[in-house]
């Protein structure tokens, strides 16, 4: 009798507990539904094969959707932004900001049975994110060594200082950690483990069928005990955005992460009550719609063209008649997104035609007898509905100003070649993506002095002294109100010179199945661990 | 034994051509803006000079031109495909492991067309003008007329998300583990859609020549003759009629072979499944040029195959062709 009543206390208080944990979820304000099953697999679409996958060589949204449920950072992002503790359990920096210690998390395990300790941050810092991780190359520049005093520490060591709170801030994405004992020794572009990863997150990699899928199931021996909820996660590779949408209508997805959707399904599911289509758990990746310039142009160099074109652009307009509201009218650089660096009340060109006119009237370039004033190539990027639309709809309205513009499409590598290796163009339009930090992939797009061909760098033929000097400044300045301040400056002096354009501000679409929970609660969602997602069923 | 013989003679005679086609192609690629680091640079959202220039001294584009077609040359005699850029393997693998999926769906769909273009066509021709035929020449305009992109959307509206009877996409059930029999009729249940999807326009072009051949042939003077020394009707039709008129479908198979194996990107987009032509398709945006070139190799070789097999059956169907 005792032996059967047992369980049932114990079920009692395992209940009891988890509600006293779901009300403390619900004060801090996330959304607990009801009490989590364990079990079932989920589902995601990926829209495009990955030649690799480690985060660790290479930082994109491909790649974490997947692996960032295999492999973890040092520190992650919650829901209000703040750097969370993954591997590394706390952190700090000494005065001169050229040291930083982190403390390494005890008792994790990599999925092939070794133990995790600070040689592996060591390796993974010099050998991966140093030398081949994009943006972590550029990061992690002024790395000098990651000494190694104990099991459980990790030292970073800086010839010039580096901001602590930037470093946390760029790390969610750039700060993934591999296992040396599997990448040591061997070539770690070819290395087997790049396609295979190990890590010691709360999924283990299963097996990766290309063109097919890509399996992960519940690793029993995470370090979060109880975790994760799923017992797999099955990516399925589907290229053609329409048959993604049917995947998703048809309960054969789940998920679709980074608005991978058809714009007009999106608006469609919107309203259907199976799903739900929300932001949410995207404000860490803002993404900005661009006008970017080529001052080669002799037109495109006066400032008061540029400024004419932004004025010409009815932008509001654009987001809710063609963006279905999916987006709203820029402000600069530093998206809203990301209220620890946006500045307010920066200088900003409202649409207004007449005063266009009157600008390119100024400039010289008045209206010839067939009522154009000059005319332009526009590029646009390959990789979004929205851009393509936005081409169409800056070609029309540039024309209502008399400027004929005439545009140029090319494949991806196609359109990277031309605009940012052979300045072949006069506008391009594209993506900005903002990562959390204004210093991690957004003053590169202003900073003079990046190597011709270095795509989403300055190549515009445009550069100030006076803003590489604040860009400079804001990247070692270790006082984040004195950062804060620097980055406003540097939004005020880049809105008035407008050598490219932020026109349109967005967030990535996440269309979700509403048999899950513990969804989008995190600033990077898609990208993170995924431990205390659960499916009900 | 003669056979073999014939065999070897085409494909010697096709050593040539096949050269010139990947020397060709190799040097149109160079003409592309951009190559397979851009592509992957593009692919990630972000990249700095230092990883870009270290991905191109991995894929060995920090050389000439002339010296990576000249590595490629080289390689190839050896009957080496290369390394794929996207995939990080052999090329020989990546298409090996696709050439299965093509294979069904191309072979499923080809025989559906050939055998129900052949039927419909032969069904049309003895009703000439009848309902039967108008019937059917109007759906084979139908289908003939609606890209097969459309036809496959409709067919997972109506199937998999209105009726839920068929998946949407996909080869067969992730991670179910089927073996046997179970296996088989799970990616059969899959290629249901896409396979009708890539039939129905060729359906289309299989009935119409049938149907005009069965008509050319019917009015001829062997026909007649065997009426007349009073051969039943369906002798007629089978031993007479189709035999001759199957010529030109027969024909129209061998050519087309070779376009379906690069011609189903859109069916293979449209329901995911990891066929040949998405894989071309993928290796041209990502400026893969040893896969693309591998693809080349292989699809030319099968063309190469399936005409000579053309061959044989025109010989068997007419003896007048040896």
């Amino acid at each position: 009798m005792n032996s059967i009543a047992r369980p049932n206390i114990t079920r009692r208080l395992i209940r009891r507990s988890f509600s006293a944990l779901a009300l403390f979820a619900s004060l801090s304000g996330a959304l607990v539904a009801a009490e989590p099953q364990r079990g079932g697999v989920v589902n995601v679409l990926m829209s495009s094969e990955q030649r690799i996958l480690n985060p660790a060589l290479r930082a994109s949204t491909g790649v974490y959707l997947i692996t960032s449920k295999i492999m973890e950072p040092l520190v992650d992002l919650d829901a209000n932004g703040t750097p969370q503790p993954m591997l590394a359990t706390s952190w700090s920096t000494t005065p001169d900001g050229k040291t930083i210690t982190f403390k390494l998390r005890q008792g994790v395990t990599w999925h092939d049975g070794k133990p995790f300790t600070s040689a592996d941050v060591q390796f993974t810092a010099m050998e991966m994110w140093k030398k081949y991780l994009n943006y972590g190359s550029t990061l992690q520049r002024h790395l000098e060594a990651v000494d190694t005093p104990d099991a459980h520490t990790a030292v970073f060591r800086y010839s010039r200082p580096m901001p602590l709170d930037l470093l946390l801030r760029a790390l969610p994405d750039l700060g993934y950690i591999a296992p040396r004992h599997v990448f040591e020794g061997t070539d770690i572009q070819k290395n087997p483990a790049n396609t295979a990863p190990i890590g010691t997150g709360p999924f283990k990699f299963v097996q990766y069928e290309r063109g097919q899928f890509i399996i992960a199931e519940r690793n029993p021996n995470y370090w979060r005990k109880g975790f994760p909820y799923l017992d797999r996660i099955v990516w399925r590779i589907i290229t053609d955005k329409s048959a993604a949408s049917a995947g998703i209508e048809s309960g054969q997805l789940h998920i679709a992460p980074y608005s991978s959707l058809p714009l007009a399904d999106l608006d469609r599911l919107k309203k259907d009550a199976r799903f739900e289509v929300t932001t949410r758990g995207n404000e860490g990746n803002g993404v900005t719609n661009t006008l970017e310039f080529n001052h080669r142009r002799k037109e495109l160099a006066d400032i008061r063209v540029r400024r004419a074109i932004v004025h010409a652009l009815d932008i509001d307009f654009f987001c809710k008649n063609f963006l279905y509201g999916f987006g709203k009218r820029g402000t600069g650089p530093i998206p809203t997104s990301s209220p620890e660096f946006y500045p307010q009340g920066m200088p900003q060109y409202p649409f207004d035609k007449a005063k266009a006119e009157a600008l390119l009237d100024a400039a010289g370039y008045k209206r010839g007898a067939d009522g154009k004033r000059f005319s332009v190539r526009l590029l646009p990027a390959p990789w979004g509905e929205d851009i393509s639309l936005w081409a169409t709809f800056v070609q029309q309205s540039l024309g209502g100003v008399g400027i004929d513009v005439e545009i140029v499409r090319y494949d991806a590598a196609g359109y990277l070649t031309n605009t940012y290796k052979d300045w072949n163009f006069d506008i391009a339009t594209g993506w900005h993506q903002y990562r959390n930090d204004p210093a991690v992939s957004t003053t590169v797009w202003y900073r003079s002095g990046s190597a011709k061909g270095s795509p989403w760098t300055n190549q515009w033929g445009w550069e100030s002294a006076a803003i590489d000097k604040i860009i400079d400044d804001a990247a070692s300045e270790l006082d984040p109100k004195k950062r804060r301040a620097l980055y406003a400056e540097f939004v005020k002096a880049v809105n008035t010179e407008v050598p490219i354009w932020m026109a349109i501000e967005r967030q990535f679409v996440t269309v979700v199945n509403k048999s899950l929970h513990n969804h989008s609660n995190t600033t990077r969602w898609p990208s993170s661990h995924w431990a205390d997602l659960w499916i009900e069923r | 034994m003669r056979v073999l013989a014939l065999a070897g003679r085409r494909l010697l005679s096709s050593i040539p051509t096949l050269l010139i086609i990947l020397v060709g192609l190799f040097l149109l690629l160079q003409l592309a803006p951009g190559d397979t680091v851009d592509a992957l640079v593009a692919q990630m959202g972000g990249g700095d000079q230092k990883m870009v220039e270290e991905l191109r001294r991995f894929y060995g584009l920090d050389a000439p031109v002339a010296v990576q077609l000249g590595r490629y040359i080289w390689r190839l005699v050896q009957l080496d495909l290369g390394y794929s850029a996207i995939y990080g393997k052999p090329v020989v693998n990546v298409i090996l492991e696709r050439l299965p999926a093509t294979l069904l769906l191309m072979g499923s769909a080809l025989s559906f067309a050939f055998f129900a273009g052949i039927a419909l066509g032969i069904i049309a021709a003895r009703r000439v003008n009848k309902w039967p035929d108008t019937l059917i020449s109007t759906l084979g305009l139908v289908f003939y007329a609606t890209p097969s992109f459309w036809f496959g959307l409709m067919g997972i509206v109506v199937f998999a998300i209105r009726l839920a009877w068929l998946p949407s996409g996909g080869f067969e059930t992730v991670g179910a583990g089927y073996t046997g029999l179970m296996r088989v009729l799970d990616i059969a249940r899959y290629l249901v859609l896409p396979t009708l999807t890539l039939a129905l326009i060729f359906l289309a072009i299989y009935l119409r020549i049938m149907r005009a051949s069965m008509l050319e042939v019917l009015t001829l003077d062997f026909v007649r003759t065997a009426r007349a020394k009073g051969v039943a009707e369906q002798a007629v039709i089978v031993r007479h009629v189709l035999r001759n008129a199957l010529l030109p479908v027969v024909t129209l198979i061998g050519l087309q072979a070779g376009t379906m194996l690069g011609g189903s990107v859109v069916v293979e987009s449209v329901f995911a499944l990891p066929g040949l032509g998405r894989l071309a398709y993928e290796s041209v945006v990502q400026r893969d040029l040893n896969t693309l070139l591998g693809i080349v190799f292989v699809s030319a070789l099968l063309v190469i195959s399936v005409n000579f097999m053309v061959d044989l059956i025109y010989a068997r169907l007419d003896p007048r062709i040896s």
